[in-house]
C-alpha cells in the first residue's frame, strides 16, 4: 500500500510517520472498514428501532427472554479488552514483551466474551427460541451473532500482531478492536434495555 | 501498441462486437414480442429468445474481459503473454462453446441428455459439455494471464484483475452444482451470475477504468491504485452479502431480508466512488489525450453504472418495497441499465481506447464512434424510463389490486411500444459502434468552430485524432 505517502504535503505535525489516512492513526483501508462496519450495524439498529414500532408490546415481551446481567459481564469484559488493547499500542514501541502480552490478554477476554454469548444463547435455545420466534429475535440474534463473529475476527487479528508487536500492526487492529467495542456500547442499550 | 501479444486482444474483440450484435438484435425482437405477443411464436419461443439475449450479453461480457486483460496486462507488466498460441485455443473453445449452445437452444437438440442437452436451469441452461469447456478456458486464461504477471511487473490494477478473474471463475464451479431442493438450487444459483456482478465483476471494472483514467488523464499511478484499494474493499464488502437480497423469497430464513436489505443498499457506494474516482481523475488530470471517444465512454461508463446498478438498484432491494416489486417490469428497468451503463460501456470504453492502437489506424473517426455513445446511452436510458413506469403500474395493478398477469400486461401495451422504440435506438447506435471501430480507416473528421477556437486559443488542448 501506498497509504504513507500522499500526507506528507498537508501534514505538518510531527509525527507524521505514524499516520497514514490523513491524520487518522494506521492504514486508510482499516478506517474504510470501520465506517462500513458501523453504518452496517448502525443501519441494523435502525431497522430494529423502526419495525419494534410496529408491535411495541411483542417487542417489550421478546426482550424480557434476554439476559441482562450476562450482557452487563460482557460490557465490562468488551471494555476492559479494550484499554489493554490501546495499553499496548502506547507500549508496542518501547516494550514489545509487555505490549505482546497485553494483546493476548485482551484477546483471552475476547474469548470471556464469547463464552458468556455462548451462554446465553445456549439458555435461548433452552426455551426453544430461535431466529423465526419473533421479529426481535431476528434482530438480536443477526445483530449480536454479527457483533460475536467481529470479536472472533478481533481476536484473531490481536492475536496476529502479538506474534511481532509494532506500533504500526498494533495500531491497526487496536482500532478494529476499538469498533468491536463501541458496535457492543451501542447495541446493549438498543437490544437488552430499552 | 508496445507488446506485440497485445493483439490477441483484437480477435476477443471481434467476436465480443459480434455478439454484441446478436445479442442487440435478439433483444429487439423480444421488444416486438412484447408488442406483438404471436410474433414468431412458433419459430423463435421467447423463452428461447430470451435465453439468446441474456446469455450471449453474459458471454460478449467476457470475451471483451479477456480481451481487455490481453490488452493491458502486458502494458501493466512490461511483458509478452505467457503463451498467444493457448489464448487463441481459449477463443476458439469459447467459439466453438457458444456455438453449440445456440444450436443446442434453437433446435432442443438431444433434450434430456446428461452431456448434451440443454439444463433447464435459467442462465445456466448450456449443456454439461458447454460448462465443462468454459471452465477449461477459464483455466488456460487464469494459467496465461497470471503466468504472465508472476514473470512481470506487479501492479495495483493488474491484482485486482486477477482477483476478480480468479474469484469469477471459481464461483463459476457452482453451475455444475445442482441441487435437488428448489431452494438450495436458487441459493447457489445465485453464486454464478450475480456473485459476479454484484462483486468479482465489479473488481474486474474498477481496475479496467482504473487503466483507462491512468492512461487517459495522466493522473500518478499511487493515486489511482489508492481508489483502486477503497473501490474493491468497498465493491466486497457490500456485495458478497449482498447478493443476499436474492434471497428474500426462496425459502431462505427471514434473516435474509435484513441481510439483504442492509448489505444490498451499501452496494450503491462503490458504484458512486467510482464514479466519483473516475470524474475527479478527469478533473486533477494534466494529460489531454486525444482519444476523446474513449474518455467519454469512461465516464458515461461510471455515471451510468451508478445510476443504473446504485440508484435503480436501491429503488427496489429494500425487501418491504420487493415484496411488490418482485419480478415486475421494474426488475427489468434495472437489469437493461445497470448491464449498460456498469458492463457494456466498460467494454466499449476499453474496445474504443485499444482499437486505433491495436489496428494501426490513427488518427481515426471519433465522431461516429462519440455519436454512438449518445444514441445507445439515449435508447437504452428512455428504456429504462418507460420499463420504469411498466413497471409501477404493473406493481400497482397487480400485486396492489390483485388484477391477473395477462390483463395487466394488456394495460402495459404502451409502455412496451415506446420501449420497442428505444430498442430500435439502442440497435442502431450498436451498428453505428461496430461500423466506427470495424470500418473507417485514417480518416480526419474537420474541426467544427467550437473545436477551431479552442485548438486556437487553449495551449493545453490537444484535438481529438
Amino acid at each position: 500500500m501506498t497509504a504513507a505517502q500522499p500526507t506528507a504535503r498537508h501534514d505538518e505535525k510531527p509525527k507524521a510517520s505514524e499516520e497514514g489516512a490523513g491524520g487518522l492513526p494506521g492504514e486508510l483501508m482499516i478506517w474504510v472498514l470501520i465506517i462500513s462496519e458501523l453504518v452496517v450495524f448502525g443501519a441494523g439498529l435502525l431497522a430494529l428501532l423502526a419495525t419494534r414500532l410496529t408491535d411495541p408490546a411483542g417487542f417489550a415481551e421478546a426482550q424480557s427472554h434476554l439476559h441482562r446481567v450476562g450482557a452487563a459481564v460482557n460490557t465490562v469484559v468488551l471494555v476492559s479488552s479494550g484499554y489493554l488493547a490501546a495499553l499496548a499500542v502506547r507500549l508496542a514501541a518501547a516494550r514489545p514483551g509487555l505490549a505482546r502480552l497485553l494483546l493476548i490478554l485482551a484477546a483471552g477476554l475476547g474469548a470471556v466474551f464469547l463464552a458468556v454469548k455462548a451462554s446465553e444463547y445456549a439458555a435461548l435455545f433452552a426455551q426453544g427460541i430461535g431466529t423465526e420466534t419473533h421479529a426481535f429475535f431476528t434482530f438480536s440474534y443477526l445483530l449480536t451473532g454479527f457483533h460475536a463473529a467481529h470479536v472472533l475476527a478481533g481476536m484473531v487479528l490481536l492475536l496476529l500482531v502479538a506474534v511481532r508487536p509494532a506500533p504500526r500492526p498494533v495500531g491497526v487492529a487496536a482500532a478494529f478492536w476499538h469498533m468491536v467495542d463501541l458496535v457492543w456500547v451501542l447495541l446493549v442499550p438498543v437490544v437488552y434495555l430499552l | 501498441m508496445k507488446y506485440q501479444t497485445q493483439k490477441i486482444a483484437l480477435a476477443y474483440f471481434a467476436v465480443a462486437m459480434a455478439l454484441f450484435a446478436v445479442q442487440v438484435i435478439m433483444g429487439l425482437i423480444l421488444g416486438w414480442i412484447y408488442v406483438s405477443p404471436n410474433f414468431l411464436s412458433e419459430i423463435l419461443p421467447f423463452n428461447i429468445g430470451r435465453m439468446l439475449h441474456s446469455n450471449s450479453l453474459v458471454v460478449w461480457l467476457l470475451l471483451g474481459f479477456f480481451g481487455a486483460a490481453y490488452y493491458l496486462v502486458p502494458e501493466e507488466s512490461e511483458r509478452e503473454i505467457h503463451s498467444p498460441m493457448l489464448a487463441y485455443l481459449q477463443l476458439l473453445i469459447f467459439v466453438l462453446g457458444t456455438a453449440g449452445v445456440v444450436v443446442t437452444y434453437l433446435f432442443n437438440l438431444f433434450d434430456g441428455n446428461f452431456a448434451l442437452g440443454n439444463e433447464g436451469r435459467e442462465f445456466l441452461e448450456q449443456p454439461k459439455w458447454v460448462k465443462v469447456g468454459i471452465v477449461v478456458a477459464a483455466l488456460i486464461f487464469l494459467y496465461n494471464i497470471t503466468m504472465t504477471v508472476l514473470a512481470g511487473k506487479k501492479t495495483a490494477i493488474t491484482n485486482i484483475l486477477l482477483l476478480g478473474l480468479w474469484a469469477l471463475a471459481l464461483l463459476f464451479l457452482f453451475a455444475f452444482y445442482n441441487p435437488a431442493n428448489l431452494a438450495l438450487d436458487k441459493m447457489y444459483w445465485w453464486y454464478v451470475v450475480h456473485l459476479w456482478v454484484e462483486g468479482t465483476w465489479e473488481l474486474v471494472m474498477a481496475s479496467i477504468l482504473a487503466f483507462l483514467m491512468l492512461k487517459l488523464t495522466g493522473v500518478d499511478r499511487e493515486v489511482v491504485e489508492k481508489w483502486l484499494y477503497v473501490i474493491a474493499a468497498l465493491a466486497l464488502f457490500s456485495g458478497i452479502l449482498g447478493t443476499g437480497h436474492h434471497y428474500y423469497w426462496i425459502g431462505t430464513p427471514g434473516y435474509w431480508q435484513w441481510i439483504g436489505s442492509i448489505f444490498s443498499s451499501l452496494e450503491v457506494i462503490p458504484f458512486f466512488a467510482m464514479m466519483s474516482f473516475a470524474f475527479v481523475m478527469v478533473w486533477k488530470g494534466r494529460r489531454d489525450h486525444p482519444n476523446k471517444a474513449a474518455l467519454l465512454w469512461s465516464l458515461g461508463c461510471a455515471t451510468l453504472a451508478f445510476f443504473g446498478a446504485g440508484v435503480w438498484g436501491f429503488l427496489h432491494t429494500l425487501h418491504g418495497v420487493n415484496f411488490y416489486s418482485h419480478g415486475t417490469q421494474i426488475t427489468a428497468a434495472h437489469g437493461h441499465l445497470a448491464f449498460y451503463g456498469a458492463y457494456v460501456c466498460l467494454n466499449l470504453a476499453i474496445i474504443t481506447y485499444a482499437m486505433p492502437a491495436l489496428r494501426g489506424r490513427d488518427p481515426f473517426n471519433q465522431v461516429l464512434n462519440m455519436a454512438s455513445f449518445w444514441l445507445m446511452s439515449a435508447g437504452v436510458v428512455f428504456m429504462t424510463f418507460t420499463l420504469t413506469f411498466a413497471g409501477t403500474v404493473q406493481t400497482h395493478l397487480q400485486r396492489v389490486n390483485g388484477e391477473a398477469f395477462m390483463d395487466v400486461q394488456d394495460q402495459l401495451w404502451i409502455f412496451y411500444a415506446m420501449r420497442f422504440g428505444a430498442g430500435v435506438a439502442v440497435v442502431l447506435g450498436a451498428v453505428l459502434f461496430i461500423y466506427s471501430v470495424a470500418v473507417p480507416r485514417r480518416e480526419i473528421v474537420t474541426p467544427g468552430p467550437l473545436e477551431r477556437d479552442r485548438i486556437e486559443h487553449d495551449p493545453d488542448h490537444v484535438a481529438a485524432r
